[in-house]
């Protein structure tokens, strides 16, 4: 019986020497392993055996098993890498290929301009105040120190709906209806961002609709020197942290004294470029010190309080920041254009 | 106003000041100037000549050969063929070597073989623009008065070696619209006096003017003062050539040195004049009152104007003679043949000039003035100016006395040249303002820059401000003046001092902002269109209810005259424009206002409200390799305001069908939100008409608008943690044929209503329509998820429920379970 076990072991293992496939590998098995191979055949003849021989036996028989067992393991190991290879060669992609990308969506530069300087002056303690488009005359002028029929009126030329209702020309009628609102308190710190109507006709730096931002800020001592302190610090961390700015006289009716707000051109650093006209500076904020008649007019006594104010064309802006040269493109929508800010 | 830097010279010492940097000295203190410009264009080598000799061309009918003494040795031989050259001119000469405009050089040359030794220039040759030159002087070459220098430089004689700077004033600084204004400001910038001219005036004393005109202001009329002069025998000719060049310089057409005279003056003290001919006011009478409603008048440009009563003229005790501060009149014009004249000089009501020049669309070098008020100390400097140049230049003899009356005394007071205002500011002041620490003297050195006489009690200042700052009427006024001065670039940078206060967005802010940018999250683009619209797009989608549309009382055209009530026509034409170039996948959205209009639009504001409009028409997603595009349905959108509103806590969403014009019947819903008890309406969203659609050459378009103030309400911030389930769900789905019209949310709320709190959720996985189903059916499959929180419940307790819901669906719809 002995004989027999071994010499099986050895035909199994000749035999699977030349199984080529899983399906010749499984024949084996069955033919040496199956419920009717050939070890079961061989292990039905153990009832005959001694007391003595038996375990001897079926210590053998469990070793020709385990040979047989592991060498088809092994065999079937490979067969299966094999497999796996294929498959793995038959699914290769070309990686190269575009993937199933959704549109990424955008917001309108404009409205990421005010986003960004909102947040610059909410960091500096301003809360953002808002207000309707279409004004009385009273918010729009009259309490902005502009009276009827004052000339400095033609610098606004204005879109009527009534004698007494026009489409806002700048966001400040919102200051002074915050300043109402505030009863004389303080500090008022403000910014107002909203859209501005005026009588121009469309072109390539005229718009009849456009966006400013305007600040407010009133307390007791505020000083011109804030409001160039605040201002370098918004430029600085807008524009970044070697911006400077230059301040030049200039006239608002509802500012004194007023200034035009020149920066560091951006486009070259102030070494005079053609968007600077070679100064290095732009010109891109109004600015002043609050008029001691809005204050009055607003409830704010004027010798107790002062007050400063500033706004900026978000338009213009935007235009320096990207290098935009037509200030229609804000207006016409095409998608080439605002995809383009998609990784601002 | 255009400065020549020549004539401020007459006022202030300009040695050794260079134009450009005085012009960036002007800007950075206060006025910007816009350009300097010199007025030789690049001339050189063009001198005054005689002409000795004129003879035909031998071989040219149309050119003549001079002889040209030009003071050197030789006379020189020039070709020339203008038709109004001739011996005994006086005439500019481009010699050879000489750079005319355009950089153009004059050779030695021939023409039809006879030599020319340079060219005899017209004023267009020499860079005048056309505007400033007669008819001859545009015809021909520019003939030089008789006394003009033979032999010296023409530019200079021309004032062509000029330079020109453009002040762009703002409108505080009309005090600048006179060379003396601009003379004060540049003596304060350089530190330098101001030399003013000394008038002499010799009268004729045989006559008074008061026994020849009588000057009158009528009770209301809103004349303040009116001064009168009388000049008798004057000669009407051109005026002397440095006047013309000046004139010339300043933008005015020289015409005749009387009203040269009078544009001269107006220019050097911002004082407008008027010359009447004297024989041609026919009453011995000046009457200034209001015009007569539908009064005709003629004004000097030849033009017929028909005058209000709100304008002012000046009349000849019947007819009006000028249009007060605007314009003069045709019939009382100055000409050659004049020979006696009224000179005016007036002041009238600022508002009043203005109001008539806007009216009439007339606007004048004294309509300019008048608007912003001239200075009422030089009413009668100026004419008395005036009359001294009329005697010097144009022959004129200055009858004794000035004919004058005033609105009231006060301004009788204010013509004095003495009167100046007062104002009061402490050093403390000015320096709490700026942020400054300037010192008493500091302050007394810009006050006298300025030449406002001032005097120091303690720390306070007492400053006159003389009549000419028209500007300067309050304490901070003189701050600004102080700043300017010592200038803005010395101001120090501060922080404020105050209370610190916590910057921060309020709670719709913040919402308007995650919608926006969960919407660019979800690939759409964020647009903004144009408040200004047609009325005809608006109609395509009309107003909810009786609001009323916001239309411009004088619109610059037909196409931006009326306010949206509406975003979704500007997406609309944006979608459109975008398919023009053939981006045909569109998925935009605007957050704006639209204008209501309300019943009281006279004296309320419309009502606006701030909208989100979305649009989205092609394909779900941008055209890919593996597979053809899929066109968007109403689902694909729908899906997209879900995810939206979910992202912004928006719960408890109605969605009904809804019509609404300019949308697809079948297609649209109202969406509304529960809001505490009740229920707002947040807006409509649907497909685009498919009429609307072809006029628009759109494919199927899918838009909505949506009330952004509703959102913010119905917005939630913030997150309560749910304690997960504990216990095991049972899942039973059932498919009901339902007729069409069965809202499947209808479905849903009634199956709600009958298993009660057992349920926790149902969804449709199924729509199934078929013939075989009936007509106007469909099978809707239903997926219930059944659970508690408190226990695990049994299947015979939710059959009992499962089963008995459907029997009550039938009932109720007649929704038949689906084998
Ligand atoms: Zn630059």
């Amino acid at each position: 019986m002995k004989e027999r076990l071994v010499s099986l072991q050895n035909a199994a293992l000749a035999e699977l020497e030349d199984v080529a496939n899983p399906q010749e590998l499984n024949e084996v098995r069955v033919q040496y392993l199956g419920k009717k191979g050939a070890l079961t055949e061989i292990l039905r003849g153990m009832g005959q055996l001694s007391a003595e021989e038996r375990p001897v036996i079926g210590q053998l028989a469990n070793d020709v098993r385990a040979a047989i067992e592991g060498a088809l393991a092994e065999l079937q190991t490979k067969f299966d890498a094999e497999e796996t290879n294929r498959r793995l060669a038959q699914e290769k992609i070309d990686v190269t290929l575009a993937g199933r990308a959704p549109e990424t969506g955008t917001l309108h530069p404009l409205n990421w301009v005010i986003q960004q300087v909102e947040d610059i002056f909410v960091g500096m303690g301003y809360i953002v105040a808002e207000g309707p488009e279409v004004e009385r005359d009273y918010y729009n002028f009259e309490a902005l120190n502009l009276p009827k029929n004052h000339p400095a009126r033609d610098m606004q030329d204005s879109f009527y709906i009534t004698d007494e209702i026009l489409l806002r020309t700048h966001t400040s009628p919102v200051q002074v209806r915050t300043m109402e609102k505030m009863h004389g308190e303080v500090p008022v710190k403000i910014i107002c961002p909203g859209k501005v109507y005026r009588r121009d006709n469309d072109d390539a730096t005229h718009s009849h609709m456009f966006t400013q931002i305007e600040g407010l800020v009133i307390d007791k001592n505020v000083r011109m020197s804030d409001l160039k302190g605040t201002l370098l610090q918004f430029v600085q961390e807008m524009f970044g942290p070697e911006t400077q700015i230059r301040l030049r006289p200039s006239f608002f009716p509802f500012t004194e004294p007023s200034a035009e707000v020149d920066v560091t051109c951006c486009m070259c650093k102030g070494n005079g470029c053609r968007v600077c006209k070679q100064s290095g500076w732009l010109e891109i904020l109004g600015s002043g010190m609050v008029h001691p008649r809005v204050l009055e007019m607003a409830g704010y006594d004027p010798n107790e309080y002062t007050g400063f104010a500033f706004g900026m064309g978000v338009e213009r802006i935007a235009m320096l920041k990207y290098g935009v040269d037509d200030i229609r493109h804000f207006y016409t929508n095409d998608l080439r254009f605002l995809r383009q800010f998609a990784h601002d | 106003m255009n400065v020549s830097f020549q004539w401020l010279q007459d006022y202030v010492d300009l040695n050794g000041v260079d134009p450009k940097e005085l012009a960036e000295k002007i800007t950075r203190s206060g006025i910007e100037v816009d350009s300097v410009k010199a007025r030789s264009e690049g001339i050189s080598g063009v001198v005054i000549g005689h002409v000795v000799e004129r003879e035909k061309h031998p071989d040219a009918d149309k050119l003549s050969v001079t002889k040209v003494d030009v003071g050197g040795p030789e006379l020189l031989q020039i070709v020339c063929g203008a038709s109004n050259v001739a011996a005994g001119q006086n005439v500019p000469i481009a010699m050879i070597g000489a750079v005319l405009p355009g950089d153009f050089k004059i050779k030695k040359s021939k023409l039809r073989g006879v030599e020319s030794q340079g060219m005899i220039c017209s004023a267009n040759e020499l860079g005048i623009p056309e505007k400033f030159l007669s008819k001859t002087q545009k015809e021909g070459i520019l003939v030089l008065p008789a006394d003009a220098p033979i032999g010296s430089d023409a530019l200079e004689y021309l004032g062509l070696n000029d330079q020109v700077l453009e002040f762009d004033l703002t409108p505080n600084r009309s005090d600048c619209l006179s060379m003396w204004g601009c003379a004060f400001e540049v003596a304060a910038l350089l530190e330098k006096p101001v030399k003013l001219p000394h008038v002499v005036i010799h009268e004729d004393t045989t006559e008074r003017a008061s026994d020849l005109i009588q000057v009158s202001i009528e009770d209301a009329a809103p004349c303040l003062h009116y001064s009168a002069r009388i000049i008798r025998d004057v000669v009407v000719k051109p005026s002397p050539q440095w006047m013309q060049n000046r004139l010339v310089a300043a933008g005015i057409r020289p015409i005749s040195n009387v009203v040269d005279i009078t544009n001269y003056v107006l220019l050097e003290y911002g004082q407008p004049l008027h010359a009447f001919d004297l024989s041609k006011l026919k009453h011995g009478e000046i009457n200034v009152r209001y015009a007569r409603s539908g009064e005709a008048f003629v004004t000097l440009d030849g033009v017929t104007r028909e005058l209000d009563e709100s304008m002012m003229v000046i009349s000849d005790g019947f007819d009006a003679v000028a249009l007060g501060g605007v314009m003069g009149g045709q019939d009382t014009e100055v000409n050659e043949s004049t020979n006696q004249i009224l000179l005016e000089s007036a002041r009238f009501d600022g508002g009043t000039v203005r109001l008539t020049s806007k009216k009439l669309g007339l606007r004048s070098e004294s309509s300019v003035r008048f608007e912003k008020e001239v200075d009422p100390a030089r009413v009668r400097l100026a004419l008395d100016r005036a009359a001294a140049l009329l005697a010097q230049y144009a022959g004129g003899r200055v009858i004794s006395g000035v004919v004058e009356t005033f609105k009231d005394e006060n301004d009788r007071v204010l013509a004095d040249v003495d009167s100046a205002r007062r104002i009061h500011i402490s050093n403390e002041k000015i320096n709490l303002t700026l942020g400054t620490n300037l010192s008493s003297d500091e302050i007394a050195v810009i006050w006298s820059r300025l030449q406002f006489k001032a005097e120091l009690h303690g720390e306070h200042w007492e400053v006159c401000v003389p009549s000419r700052r028209n500007d300067i009427r309050l304490a901070i006024d003189l701050i600004e003046e102080v700043a300017r001065l010592y200038g803005y670039d010395r101001i120090p940078t501060s922080f404020i001092v105050g209370k610190t206060t916590t910057g921060a967005l309020t709670n719709e802010q913040i919402i308007r902002r995650r919608l926006r940018g969960q919407l660019a999250a979800q690939g759409w683009h964020e647009v903004l269109t144009y408040s200004l619209t047609e009325p005809k797009t608006m109609q395509a989608f009309p107003v909810a209810g009786k609001h009323g549309v916001v239309t411009l009382a004088m619109p610059m055209s037909e196409e931006r005259s009326v306010l949206r009530h509406s975003i979704i026509p500007a997406l609309i034409e944006a979608a459109q424009y975008n398919r023009n170039r053939q981006l045909d996948d569109v998925r935009i959205f605007e957050v704006g206002h639209v204008f209501l209009g309300t019943e009281n639009a006279n004296n309320a504001l419309p009502n606006e409200q701030l909208m989100l409009g979305l649009l989205w028409t092609g394909s779900k997603s941008p055209r890919h390799w593996s597979g053809k595009p899929q066109a968007i349905d109403f689902f694909d959108f729908k899906g997209q305001l879900e995810t939206l509103f979910e992202k912004l806590g928006l719960t408890g969403l109605i969605w009904e069908s809804s019509v609404r014009e300019g949308f697809h019947p079948g297609r649209t819903a109202q969406v509304s939100v529960k809001i505490g008890e009740g229920v707002d309406v947040l807006g409509t969203i649907g497909q685009l008409h498919p009429d609307q659609q072809r006029a628009m050459d759109l494919s199927d378009t899918y838009v909505a608008e949506l009330s952004v103030s509703v959102v913010v309400e119905a917005a939630r911030r913030g997150v309560q943690f749910q304690a997960l389930p504990k216990y095991p769900a049972i899942s039973r789905d059932m498919a009901l044929v339902l007729d069409r019209s069965v809202s499947v949310d209808t479905v849903i709320r009634e199956t709600k209503a009958l298993v009660g709190d057992l349920v926790e959720s149902i969804r449709v996985f199924d729509v199934y329509e078929d013939e075989k189903l009936g007509r106007d059916k469909r099978s809707v499959a239903f997926s219930l998820l059944y659970r508690v929180p408190e226990r695990t419940l049994t299947d015979e307790e939710v059959s009992q429920r499962h089963f008995g819901m459907v029997e009550k669906l039938n009932e109720r719809f007649g929704a038949v379970l689906r084998a």
